[in-house]
């Protein structure tokens, strides 16, 4: 019914139903969000599964996917704007709205697990310089300040004049951002699973296919919820363009993990990360490398599958991927124990020389997913509210 | 002079003396705690140097001691603050076994300090590092950068606490070296506590110092000292 060409007024009804349903579930699970950081608040984070060899848990996972993604996602504006492509130009306001979205999500869950969110204040006037925290809180706010002058020179035609400039600002903005996002891990001089100059570049890739494959969800459900097809023109090249990213973040993953393995200091971390330690080599092969990579590129590449349902499933699996890539990294990477004595034999009360066990609770869970709730509804309310709907000219000029 | 005048004297003298009466002994508290008022001073560099040859295996006294000192419970879940512990090492080679403490190493470059957003995370000018607890935000990020493990994370509120030691939930806390006694003379609670005088504290900048005349004497190696870190805690033995 609601896939018929023209749309009638039983079809209108129904989505206008769906459309409350959706804001009621996203609103749900905010709400079950919050409800999860006010047992923490009042708890501590002894109800979570982060300990204090764990330290950064699931919160972290979903924050970082989403902030990331957020950077990412404005590819397809910096590709319209900076390079002046048709296609992308007509699909940039939907990018931003998308970037803001996603960074808000993320923003508010990096807030939330905070010790002592009631800080918030001290972290917005206290910056420490040498701190890529610091730098991020001013990276992240600008990030969100600049998209929103970004689209208000799309969306208002006497700023026109001045998209180019706001667009080449946001081109800038965002590799500074991930940068300082890969930094985060880049600059823990001690721990084998970072303290990679790679880890920054890694991310920015990984940004491209995230980023990618979440805006084209996101415009698959656009098209569907208006009934519309895209073009298959268009959505041949936004195909390819998300097959070349996956197979660049995945050479950088590679890279990241072979030269690792070429250090022999580093082969027991690599050993335990990618073949012994368990959930993590699962997660990594199975998940990252398998459903998030290969799959997603057979259905992207291989002849006589054209549907977009299909590149969807594949923007689907590619954010599934994601995850498990950032959770290996994440908690594997802390899991794996700081080398204090080498040659050494190591044991103690304070799990030193062990591998470090962590379950997440529900209640870390349900902040993650409340920011990607948060994400959810600021997408869908604008959508629905402003035109977002890409508008694509009859003859495609490049 | 009319009635209302009277009461009107009344009233202020009367204001006057119950306002003395307030305001005094918060005076009084306020020189107290002004007494102390000069900084940690750049000359002094606070260390330790932990002889491995004289730290018994199975001895706890120092954990023991630093836990009463500093109100921690002593229990060692991995949710529970350890701000010292035991290490029990054994050289894979030649299967030498060695035990010693390990704590908070009060870096002279600290990455703690270095990646702390709010600055909560302090070295004082004497070489101590610590946490100020009014301004930890609890990201956890110092954690994430110290190569020695030696920060916990408050994971529950706390009772029962030190005084002279405040703790809170949601923040960072380690090994302060026993500031609050080092600030009036005495020294921290584990090396005090040691039955085999295997931590030796003192400034390592005095010369005259025992830490200072041990370090030149002894042989002692800084943990991770490939990090260039300068812990101000040596290891002797290892």
């Amino acid at each position: 019914m609601i896939m018929s060409s023209t749309p009638t007024l039983e079809s209108l009804h129904f989505k206008n139903r769906l459309y409350w349903l959706l804001l009621a579930i996203g609103g749900l699970v905010v709400a079950a969000g919050m409800y999860a950081v006010h047992l923490m608040e009042h708890h501590g984070h002894i109800i979570t599964g982060m300990n204090n060899q764990i330290v950064w848990g699931m919160p972290h996972v979903f924050a970082i996917f989403l902030i990331v993604a957020a950077s990412g996602v404005l590819n397809v504006a910096s590709i319209g704007s900076v390079f002046g492509k048709a296609i992308y130009k007509a699909r940039a306001p939907l990018a931003s709205l998308l970037s803001i979205a996603m960074l808000v999500g993320g923003l508010t869950v990096l807030m939330l697990d905070l010790g002592r969110p009631d800080r918030i204040i001290v972290a917005a006037t206290n910056y420490n310089l040498t701190s890529v925290f610091a730098w991020n809180v001013l990276l992240y706010s600008g990030m969100v300040g600049l998209v929103v002058v970004y689209l208000w020179t799309m969306m208002e035609r006497r700023m026109n004049p001045y998209n180019k400039a706001a667009g080449i600002g946001v081109f800038v903005w965002r590799f500074v951002l991930t940068t300082g996002t890969g930094l985060i891990f880049a600059f823990l001089t001690a721990r084998q699973a970072y303290g990679s100059a790679l880890l920054p570049p890694m991310f920015i890739v990984l940004s491209f296919a995230w980023g990618m494959a979440v805006f084209h969800l996101v415009q698959t459900s656009i098209y569907m919820w208006n009934e519309k097809v895209i073009d298959s023109a268009i959505l041949q090249r936004k195909k390819h363009l998300l097959g070349v990213f996956v197979l660049g973040s995945l050479y950088m993953v590679a890279t990241y993990h072979l030269t690792n393995a070429y250090f022999s200091q580093q082969q027991g971390f690599e050993r335990f990360i990618l073949m012994d330690g368990g959930i993590y080599p699962s997660l990594f092969w199975w998940g990252y490398v398998l459903l998030g990579n290969i799959v997603p590129l057979a259905l992207l590449y291989t002849p006589g599958i054209r549907r977009d349902r299909w590149a969807a499933l594949a923007a689907l699996l590619i954010i599934l991927g994601g995850f498990a890539l950032l959770y290996v990294f994440i908690i594997g990477g802390q899991a794996w124990p700081l080398n204090l004595f080498p040659g050494y034999e190591v044991t103690s009360t304070f799990a030193d020389g062990q591998i470090a066990a962590y379950s997440p609770s529900i209640y870390e869970m349900l902040l993650g997913l409340g920011g990607l709730a948060i994400a959810f509804l600021i997408t869908t309310v604008s959508v629905r509210v402003l035109n977002f709907m890409p508008q694509d000219k009859p003859y495609i000029a490049d | 002079m009319s009635d209302m005048d009277m009461d009107r004297r009344n009233f202020l003298k009367t204001s006057v003396g119950a306002a003395a009466v307030a305001i005094a002994p918060g005076m009084m508290l306020y020189s107290v705690a002004q007494a102390k008022s000069e900084g940690a001073s750049s000359k002094v560099r606070w260390g330790m140097l932990i002889d491995t040859n004289q730290c018994k295996p199975g001895c706890n006294d120092c954990v023991t001691a630093c836990n009463r000192e500093n109100g921690l419970s002593g229990e060692t879940k991995s949710t529970d603050s350890q701000w010292i512990r035991k290490i029990d090492i054994k050289d894979i080679s030649t299967g030498r076994e060695i035990s010693l403490p390990m704590m908070c190493q009060h870096c002279e470059n600290p990455p703690c300090v270095d990646v702390c957003p709010t600055n909560a995370s302090m070295k004082r000018a004497d070489g101590i590092v610590l946490v100020d607890k009014h301004r930890c935000i609890g990201c956890r990020y110092c954690m994430m950068a110290c190569p020695y493990k030696a920060r916990s994370f408050v994971h529950e509120p706390q009772t029962g606490q030190n005084p002279d030691v405040p703790r809170g939930k949601g923040t960072v806390e380690s090994c302060t070296l026993c500031v609050h006694r080092i600030d009036v003379g005495g020294k921290p609670a584990c090396s005090e506590a040691c039955p085999n005088k295997a931590i030796v504290f003192g400034d390592l900048n005095d010369e005259n110092s025992e830490i200072a005349q041990k370090v030149r004497s002894v042989a002692s190696v800084q943990v991770r000292a490939d990090l260039r870190l300068n812990p101000g805690v040596r290891y002797q033995g290892i």
